[in-house]
C-alpha cells in the first residue's frame, strides 16, 4: 500500500505512528457497536446542547451541527513545542507589523514591505493613524490555521486576526471525548485546555485603559443570527462576563455604557465578535444596525479597549501573507519557526504568468476574502471553471494570489463506508495581553468529502478533538 | 444585568407559562367535551377558548365552523399566529436561545430539548399519540424546565426576572381561566336544577380545578362538595395555592421588591395595592362587585403592571 498524503497516525508502510500506538490499541479492543453507539450519543449530545452554527444563504435561523469525528489528532509533544514557539513568536511580529504601520512605518521606510501594499490596502484603516493601544496589541486573539503537507512539514496557511472564531468547538470536544471515553484520559497524559476562557480573561483584562484597577470586560456579538453566536454566548458565559449587542451600548462623553435593570454601567474592554465595518455606524458603514454610534472616538479616547483592535485586517490578509517571514527577521531579527506557503503574487507580471500557465496545479485565493467562497482549488476544478477563472484573473490580477495545492496530511476519521483517511487542518489560538499565551493544541477541522481540501464549516467539514500529550512530568500549560 | 437579557429570561419565561397554561385550558375543555352534552354547549365552550385569548379575528381567517378539531389543531399546531402552544414553545425556545449563557446548562437543554421535539410533529402525529397525552407532555415539560431551574439556578437577577414573567403570566391566565368558566358554569347551573345536571357540574367543576392542579387541593381545604363560590375563593384568596392570584401576587411584590431601582417605586407601590386588595380582601366583598368586574379589573391591573415592569426594566435607560 503506498500512501499519497503524509498521515497522522500510519507511516508510509501503514505501521501505527508511536504516539497514536496506545490509543490505536484501545480502539482495537472496542466493537463496532459500541463506538456507533457512542458516536449516535455525541450526535445526541451535541443537538441537545444546541452547539449549532448557522447556515447563511439557507433558510433564515438554520441551525446546523458540526458533524464532530471521535477519532483524536494528536500532536506528540515535541512538535507541539516547534510549533508553540513558532505561533508565539509569529503573532508577537504580526503585532509589532499592526503597531508600526499605523505609527512610524519604520518597516515600510526600510523597504522591506512595498508601502502600497499595506497603505493601499483596503484593510488598511487610517482611522488607526498615530494611535497607541494598550500594551501595543493589535491582535489579543489569532486563530492562525497550520497545515502539514508533504513529508510532515507544517505550513502556515493564514494569520487569521479580526475575529477568529472555533474555540468553543476545541472546547465542547475535548468535554465530549472526556465524557465518551474517560478510560482514554485515565491512561494516557493529554494536555488539558479547559483553562482557555480563564486565559482569555486575564488577556481581555491585561489591555484595559490605563488607570482602570477593575475593569468591567464584555463580549459583543452581532445577534443570536450570526453563525457563531453560540461561541459568543458560550464565551461570555465561561467568563462570566455580558454578552451585549450594539443597541446595548451607548457612548456618553466618550465613555461606553450599557443599559441595565440598574441603569448605565460602564464597560472597560469590548470583546467584540462584529467586523470592522459594522463596529461604528458614524465612521464606518452607516447602515450597520449592529454597531454603537460614537465608538470609534470613546476608542480613540482611550477610554475602551476594542479587542481585537480595528484595522487588524491589513495583517492577516493574503497580499500581505508572504511578507511575515520578513516581519519576523524585521521586528525581532530572528529567523521565522513556521513555514509560509510558497505564495505567486498575482499583481507581480512574472508570477502572473507563471500561475496562468499552471493553473490545473494550483489554489488561487482572493486577497480581501474568507471562508472560502471565492477560491479556486485547481485539481478539483472543471476545464470550464479554470477557464472561468482565467478571465477573472487577467482582469483583476491584483485582486489574487496563488499557492501550490498542498498535500494536507490526513487522519482516519468516521466515514459511511467505515473508517478512512481525510485532510485536516489545525487551528491554535493565540492570545497576547500581557504575555502571549495559547492551551495546547487547538481546533483541528477535517474534510469530510474524500479528497476534499476544504475544511471549512460552511463548505461542509467537520471537527476533531485534538490531543496533545504530555511527556513523563507535568509541566506548565502555556 | 443587561436590560436586553433581563427582557428575554421574562418573555422565555411567560411564553412557557403561557403554553404550559394553555395545555391546561384545553385539557379541561378536551375532558369536558368527553361528558354527555348537547351541541350547543360544546360549540360554545370551544369559542370561549378562542375568546379568552382575543383570536376570534385570527381563527375566522384560518377556519369557517367552530369544531374541537379545528380549534384543537388552531390552539395547539399552528405556527401562523403567536397564540398556540407551538408557537409559544417557540418563543420561549428563542428567547432563550438569545440568553443561553444565562441560562444553567440544565435549563438550556430542558427548553431547546422541548422544542426540538416538538418542532416537527404535525397536528395528525399529536392527535395519533393522543392529545391528553400532548398536553400531559406540555405540562411535564413545564415542570422540568421549573424543576431545573429551582434547582440549578443562583438566586440572581436574571432568576428574579424570570419569576417575574412566570408569575404574571400565571395570574393573568388564571384569572381568565376562572373568568370564562365561572361565568359558563355558574350560569348553567342557576338556569336548570336536575340532576343530570348536577352530576355534570361536578365533572365540569373537577375539570376546572384540575387544570390548576387544584382538585384534590380542594377536598383537602372544604372537606365538602364543590361550589362555585368555593372554587372562585380558592383560586382568588388562597395565599399557599401556587396558581391562586394571591399567591401569585405575592410572588410579584417580593420580585419587584428585590430588583427595584430608582425608576420602579410607583411599579412597586401599585403592585403592592393590588396585593393587598388579595392579602385583606373577602370573597363577600369581590360577590357583590360582581366576580366578572372584579376578574376585569384584576386582569387589566396585571396589564398594566406588565407595561410598567417593561418601561422600568427591560426597555434601557
Amino acid at each position: 500500500m503506498t500512501t499519497l498524503f503524509f498521515d497522522e497516525m500510519h507511516d508510509g508502510d501503514a505501521t501505527t505512528r508511536p504516539h497514536y500506538l496506545p490509543f490505536e490499541t484501545w480502539a482495537r479492543g472496542l466493537s463496532p457497536d459500541v463506538m456507533a453507539r457512542k458516536r449516535a450519543e455525541a450526535d445526541l449530545a451535541f443537538r441537545r446542547l444546541g452547539i449549532t452554527f448557522a447556515v447563511y444563504g439557507e433558510e433564515a435561523g438554520t441551525e446546523r451541527l458540526i458533524p464532530f469525528d471521535t477519532i483524536p489528532r494528536i500532536i506528540p509533544n515535541a512538535e507541539w513545542k516547534t510549533l508553540r514557539a513558532g505561533l508565539k513568536q509569529r503573532v508577537k511580529a504580526l503585532n509589532m507589523f499592526l503597531g508600526d504601520i499605523y505609527n512610524g512605518q519604520d518597516i515600510l521606510r526600510a523597504g522591506r514591505i512595498p508601502a502600497d501594499e499595506v497603505l493601499d490596502n483596503a484593510q488598511f484603516r487610517p482611522e488607526m493613524r498615530g494611535f497607541k493601544v494598550p500594551n501595543g496589541i493589535y491582535a489579543h486573539i489569532a486563530g492562525v490555521d497550520i497545515v502539514r503537507a508533504g513529508a510532515g512539514e507544517f505550513y502556515v496557511l493564514e494569520d487569521n486576526l479580526r475575529v477568529p472564531s472555533g474555540v468553543s468547538y476545541m472546547l465542547e470536544n475535548r468535554k465530549m471525548m472526556m465524557r465518551l471515553f474517560p478510560e482514554l484520559f485515565a491512561q494516557q497524559k493529554i494536555a488539558p485546555v479547559e483553562h482557555y476562557p480563564d486565559l482569555l480573561l486575564e488577556t481581555l483584562r491585561a489591555v484595559a485603559p490605563a488607570g482602570v484597577d477593575d475593569p468591567t470586560v464584555v463580549v459583543m456579538t452581532p445577534g443570536a443570527f450570526n453563525s457563531a453566536y453560540f461561541e459568543h454566548s458560550f464565551l461570555a458565559q465561561q467568563m462570566g462576563v455580558e454578552l451585549v449587542e450594539g443597541r446595548d451600548l451607548f457612548i456618553d462623553h466618550d465613555a461606553v455604557y450599557m443599559r441595565t435593570t440598574c441603569g448605565p454601567k460602564r464597560v472597560d474592554v469590548i470583546y467584540r465578535r462584529i467586523d470592522d465595518d459594522f463596529l461604528d455606524p458614524q465612521v464606518f458603514r452607516a447602515d450597520s444596525m449592529l454597531g454603537v454610534p460614537g465608538l470609534l472616538k470613546a476608542y480613540r479616547a482611550g477610554r475602551v479597549t476594542l479587542c481585537n483592535a480595528i484595522g487588524t485586517g491589513v495583517a492577516d490578509d493574503k497580499s500581505i501573507y508572504p511578507y511575515v517571514g520578513e516581519m519576523v527577521r524585521f521586528y525581532l531579527g530572528e529567523e521565522p519557526i513556521l513555514n509560509n506557503v510558497p505564495t505567486w503574487r498575482c499583481r507581480e507580471k512574472d508570477d502572473l504568468r507563471y500561475v496562468l500557465a499552471h493553473l490545473p496545479e494550483l489554489v488561487v485565493k482572493e486577497v480581501h476574502g474568507a471562508g472560502g467562497y471565492g477560491m479556486l482549488v485547481g485539481p478539483a476544478a472543471t476545464k470550464a471553471e479554470i477557464e472561468q477563472f482565467r478571465a477573472v484573473l487577467v482582469a483583476h490580477p491584483d485582486k489574487y494570489i496563488a499557492q501550490p495545492t498542498l498535500a494536507l496530511s490526513t487522519c482516519p476519521t468516521y466515514v459511511d463506508s467505515g473508517i478512512a483517511p481525510r485532510h485536516i487542518d489545525l487551528r491554535p489560538f493565540v492570545l497576547s495581553g500581557k504575555e502571549v499565551s495559547l492551551v495546547p493544541g487547538g481546533l483541528t477541522r477535517v474534510a469530510l468529502r474524500e479528497g476534499s481540501l476544504v475544511v471549512n464549516s460552511s463548505q461542509g467539514g467537520g471537527t476533531k478533538d485534538t490531543w496533545v500529550l504530555e511527556n513523563g512530568h507535568a509541566e506548565p500549560h502555556r | 444585568m443587561l436590560s436586553r437579557t433581563a427582557d428575554h429570561l421574562y418573555w422565555m419565561a411567560r411564553y412557557s407559562e403561557r403554553a404550559e397554561n394553555l395545555a391546561r385550558l384545553l385539557d379541561v375543555n378536551y375532558q369536558m367535551s368527553l361528558v354527555p352534552h348537547d351541541a350547543e354547549t360544546e360549540r360554545s365552550s370551544w369559542n370561549a377558548i378562542i375568546a379568552l385569548n382575543s383570536l376570534e379575528y385570527a381563527y375566522a381567517k384560518r377556519h369557517d365552523e367552530v369544531t374541537a378539531t379545528k380549534v384543537l389543531h388552531f390552539m395547539l399546531r399552528d405556527e401562523t399566529h403567536p397564540s398556540s402552544i407551538y408557537s409559544c414553545l417557540r418563543a420561549a425556545r428563542e428567547n432563550a436561545h438569545a440568553v443561553r449563557g444565562t441560562l444553567t446548562a440544565e435549563m438550556w437543554e430542558t427548553i431547546n430539548e422541548t422544542w426540538l421535539q416538538l418542532r416537527d410533529q404535525s397536528f395528525a402525529e399529536i392527535h395519533a399519540g393522543g392529545i391528553a397525552a400532548f398536553f400531559d407532555w406540555v405540562k411535564q415539560r413545564a415542570s422540568l424546565l421549573r424543576g431545573a431551574m429551582f434547582g440549578t439556578m443562583l438566586r440572581d437577577e436574571a432568576f428574579q426576572f424570570i419569576r417575574l414573567g412566570a408569575l404574571l403570566e400565571r395570574a393573568d391566565n388564571t384569572a381568565r381561566i376562572l373568568d370564562v368558566k365561572y361565568h359558563s358554569l355558574a350560569g348553567a347551573q342557576q338556569s336548570q336544577g336536575d340532576d343530570l345536571v348536577d352530576a355534570n357540574d361536578f365533572y365540569h367543576w373537577g375539570a376546572l380545578l384540575r387544570s390548576v392542579s387544584a382538585f384534590e387541593v380542594y377536598r383537602k381545604v372544604y372537606r365538602d362538595v364543590i361550589t362555585p363560590e368555593r372554587v372562585a375563593e380558592l383560586l382568588i384568596l388562597r395565599e399557599d395555592l401556587p396558581r391562586a392570584l394571591h399567591s401569585c401576587m405575592g410572588g410579584i411584590v417580593r420580585v419587584l421588591e428585590k430588583v427595584r431601582n430608582s425608576r420602579s417605586d410607583e411599579t412597586v407601590r401599585r403592585a403592592g395595592q393590588l396585593y393587598a386588595t388579595l392579602r385583606y380582601g373577602r370573597m363577600d366583598d369581590i360577590f357583590e362587585r360582581g366576580l366578572h368586574a372584579w376578574l376585569d379589573a384584576f386582569i387589566d391591573s396585571i396589564g398594566d403592571l406588565s407595561v410598567r415592569i417593561s418601561e422600568d426594566f427591560l426597555v434601557g435607560a
